[in-house]
């Protein structure tokens, strides 16, 4: 422990966490996180999954993250597994193994901790009582690149699928054997549960034609979880504390789940619809038992735009009068809204510790922004910059995405003019100020609108990034922060790759390519022999426009989104047509609300006060929409039939899309 | 009105930072509701000072903090509230108030006593070492430091070292008083002088000098240094 780096990252001993006793009629679940301690630690749903199954009588967890390269040279040279941080059991000992897949580019993290566990990584080569790899989060609605190592994975929210998994599980963890294969058909029946090994991905030369069930009991198409009330589930009731510092070292609240604002690129916002919000009073109470048991300074209202929470004037006005608080409180919003109103919150709740804020316009001009679903003016913009720093900030940091369909040289040098002229808005307060520019190359994602759209090649990204550093040269009080090219290649190759990329992945960990994700490890020679070994390439995995009616490779997984629906929202798009916010606007039948049994939770049929960011209208001083929550049957069934019609005479127009 | 705590960090924690400690003390002070005074402007923190800072990984029971509270609150009950809701391995030994007018723990502390393992060595082979150290002229180290190359003297901070037998077959205790000025010198510094391997390094003491007597930051009386006492065993 002296020889590695942060040995605090390997003793665990948080406030918050359990020591379970194993024993029979307990199904042991290790959650590990893929990554290092600091960047897993603070995981929301890693945590409400340790809660859940620690509470009940059939389950126990424990936890695990990724040893950093030390640590693990030294595990390996000492012959010691990889163990859970509780009570230092080795992993090969629990009943489950639950990976949290948040970024694609952990994936040969996933496959070294099954490795550094004692297992052997594929899955078929796992036998009798080996542990079971089960993976969920985000990247699971993609799961294909990993098909080959994990045994089953979840889609959607896991609050209530790890009970019922425990439940299937519970035979064998009492010691009644089941056969391996025979558990899998079980689990495989579990709702929202997918088992690659009982479907067939199925090829026509080097295309594939379909992931296909390799017998009758299992779906032809796994459809996603979704819990339908958050306020019945109000965890983490005992947010774990870490002893050593880690990134969001905060108290974290969540205040609602999914996003209808619609931004075409956003995968979160896509898969994790319809929006379900806390109850205003819980989340008050969240907010005031975290803080008095954590000890924390600062509370996080996460969410995907957390200014969009109907309760938020509500919450913030209480948690800052509240005595016990005596203004040592900060309040953060992780995401904020581009606008006045929201810089006015800020203000309110960040009295104290005020750092920087940040914004995400995400695209130069008003073109883009439409082409994406983005709906900020540039009126928006400015007056929400011109607010921050007439409160007495100086530093603000704006998030764009490069590579976007329909994308002009115009539109990026648009990201400069927008820069520099925030800058020159700084200037009129403050002698001094820094507009942070940081720009992402973009990578499409699984069940988004842009699904089809060819990713940018290297060469373009750094085109576009050096025309951007070029027209930023001399700008005063800018600075411009890109991220590498060619990460962005890698995660494309992983983002939409099928079954076959499972091979490219297993390249890079054989070849030592662990943690990824850190650029001091980032090796895309690692991956372009990948590539090349699996028979593949950039060009076809990452950089080409998909086809309309091709088979996408999670084509048979859920998250509830109608692939018309897709299909038209990404002809919208290179229309540049934006799309209203549905949570006050009528519904346009993306097919999450209608094809399950849930809708959105909102606490007022009033937006709140705003700029018009996603809802398409004049907003900014708040006001009542026209408000239609749920459709019923019939309009439905009217609004789908419309949708067909229409999508016919856009489909027979359009090609495979894109630049 | 401050408040001085002396504290352990034993087992596990120790493998903690200096700042991780220190966020430890703010999150269980604030979960205390203890009156602690916090400094102004934008970014207010809690007026706690830290004395000298414990190497990550070395286990101490004599570590010191200075609380300022804005009411008066019997150090007894500083204890008492806060104590239970340190993590696991800190626990508060002792509280009282420093003596009126003195100066910062950084700035009185002049030694501290350590209490060593020395794995594979024998207690003869060691006290040759030791001896070596102790006759030596001057001992000189040189460490990069912010891109500078500096040369230091470690021998005028080695105060006084005995061997110790082990509490276990492997090895052998060193009991070691290091001086602060005019630079510290840290265990893991001490092993590297000796060409030995650190075991468990537990800072049993801090020492203030004054006037030629030797005293304990939460101790007005003089006392005799640890070293002195194990000398008379």
């Amino acid at each position: 422990m002296a020889r590695v780096t942060k040995p605090a990252r390997y003793i665990g001993g948080e406030l918050g966490a359990r020591e379970p006793l194993h024993e029979p009629g307990r199904v042991a679940w290790l959650l590990v996180y893929p990554d290092t301690y600091e960047i897993g630690l603070p995981n929301q749903g890693l945590q409400i999954l340790y809660e859940i199954l620690n509470e009940r009588e059939d389950a126990l967890a424990e936890r695990a993250y990724a040893p950093w390269t030390d640590m693990e040279r030294a595990m390996r040279g000492a012959g010691i597994p990889l163990f859970s941080l509780e009570t230092t059991r080795p992993a090969a000992e629990f009943d489950v193994l639950a990976f949290n897949l948040s970024a694609e580019l952990t994936y040969t993290n996933v496959l070294n901790l099954i490795d550094l566990a004692g297992l052997a990584v594929r899955s078929n080569e796992r036998t009798g009582d080996a542990p079971l790899i089960v993976a969920g989060g985000h990247c699971a609605f993609n799961p294909e690149p990993l098909a080959d190592f994990v045994d089953v994975f979840v889609l959607g929210d896991g609050e209530e699928v790890v009970g019922e998994i425990s439940e299937v599980l519970l035979d064998r963890a009492a010691g009644h054997p089941r056969s391996r294969h025979e558990l899998l058909r079980a689990l495989a029946r579990v709702d929202g549960v997918y088992v690659p090994a009982l479907y067939e991905a199925r090829y026509d030369g080097t295309r594939l034609v379909g992931v296909v069930p390799r017998s009758g009991d299992v779906p032809e198409r796994v459809e996603k979880r979704a819990i339908a009330d958050l306020g019945e589930w109000p965890y983490p009731k005992r947010q774990l504390v870490p002893l050593m510092e880690v990134v969001h070292d905060r108290l974290n609240v969540e205040v609602f789940r999914g996003c209808t604002r619609g931004c075409r690129f956003c995968q979160a916002g896509m898969i994790t619809r319809p929006v379900r919000e806390r109850p205003a009073s819980q989340v008050d109470e969240m907010v005031r038992s975290g803080l008095a048991r954590t000890g924390y300074d600062e509370v996080a209202l996460t969410s995907l735009s957390s200014a969009d929470f109907s309760g938020i004037e509500h919450v913030v006005s209480s948690v800052i009068n509240d005595p016990q608080c005596s203004g040592q409180v900060s309040v953060s919003l992780p995401s904020l809204r581009v606008d006045a109103f929201t810089v006015g919150i800020a203000a309110e709740i960040q009295k104290v510790r005020r750092t920087g804020l940040t914004f995400a316009p995400e695209g130069g001009t008003w073109r883009m922004r439409q082409v994406m679903n983005k709906l900020i003016r540039e009126g928006d913009l400015y007056s929400a910059v011109d607010s921050a720093f007439a409160q007495g900030w100086r530093r603000l940091k704006l998030y764009f995405l490069i590579g976007l369909p329909t994308e002009t040289d115009e539109d990026v040098l648009g990201i400069a003019e927008l820069a520099r002229r925030c800058a020159e808005i700084g200037h009129r307060y403050h002698h001094n100020v820094t507009l942070t520019a940081s720009v992402g190359g973009f990578v499409p994602k699984p069940h988004t609108p842009f699904q089809w759209f060819g990713q940018d090649t290297i060469e373009e990204l750094r085109r576009k990034v050096g025309m951007l550093r070029d027209a930023l040269r001399g700008a005063r009080g800018v600075s411009l922060r890109w991220h590498g090219a060619e990460a962005t290649a890698a995660e494309g190759i992983v983002s939409r790759g099928d079954r076959r990329v499972g091979r490219v992945v297993e390249h890079v960990w054989r070849a030592g390519g662990t943690f990824q994700e850190w650029s001091e490890h980032f090796d895309l020679g690692l991956w372009t022999d990948g590539l090349k070994a699996a028979g593949l390439s950039l060009e076809d995995t990452v950089y080409r426009h998909r086809e309309e009616h091709e088979v996408l490779p999670w084509d048979h997984l859920s998250a509830g989104l109608h692939k018309h629906f897709l299909w038209q929202d990404f002809s919208e798009a290179l229309r540049e047509h934006g799309l209203e916010d549905c949570r006050w606007t009528p519904c346009y039948d993306c097919g999450v609300c209608t094809g399950m049994t849930v809708e959105h939770v909102v606490a007022s049929t009033v937006p709140p006060a705003g700029g018009s960011q996603g809802t398409g209208q004049d907003a900014s001083a708040g006001g009542v929409m026209p408000v239609r929550f749920v459709v019923k049957e019939h309009e439905a069934h009217e609004a789908h039939e419309a949708r067909e019609e229409h999508e016919e005479m856009v489909g027979a127009g359009a090609s495979g899309g894109g630049a | 009105m401050i408040v001085r705590i002396r504290f352990s960090k034993l087992g596990k924690v120790r493998w903690t930072s200096h700042r991780d400690v220190a966020r430890m003390w703010e999150r269980a002070l604030r979960r205390a509701k203890l009156p602690v005074a916090y400094t102004g402007g934008f970014s207010p923190r809690p007026q706690l000072s830290f004395g000298l800072a414990l190497p990550t990984g070395c286990e101490s029971v004599a570590e010191y903090l200075d609380i300022a509270l804005e009411t008066e609150v019997e150090p007894a009950l500083v204890k008492q509230r806060v104590g239970p809701l340190l993590p696991g391995g800190i626990g508060v030994v002792a509280a009282g108030e420093p003596e009126p007018g003195s100066a910062s723990l950084q700035a009185e502390v002049t030694s501290c006593t350590w209490d060593i393992s020395v794995p594979y060595i024998a207690r003869s082979e060691l006290d040759e070492a030791l001896s070596k150290l102790m006759g030596a002229a001057s001992l000189p180290v040189v460490r990069e430091r912010k891109g500078h190359v500096v040369a230091d003297d470690l021998r005028p901070s080695l105060i006084a070292l005995f061997s110790r037998d082990a509490r276990d077959e492997l090895g052998t205790r060193l009991v070691a008083e290091l001086g602060t000025r005019p630079r510290g010198v840290r265990p893991a510094e001490l092993a590297e002088l000796l060409g030995t391997e650190l075991g468990l390094a537990r800072r049993t003491c801090q020492w203030i000098e004054r006037g030629g007597s030797k005293f304990e930051p939460l101790d007005a009386r003089p006392a005799v240094s640890a070293v002195a006492v194990e000398r008379a065993s």
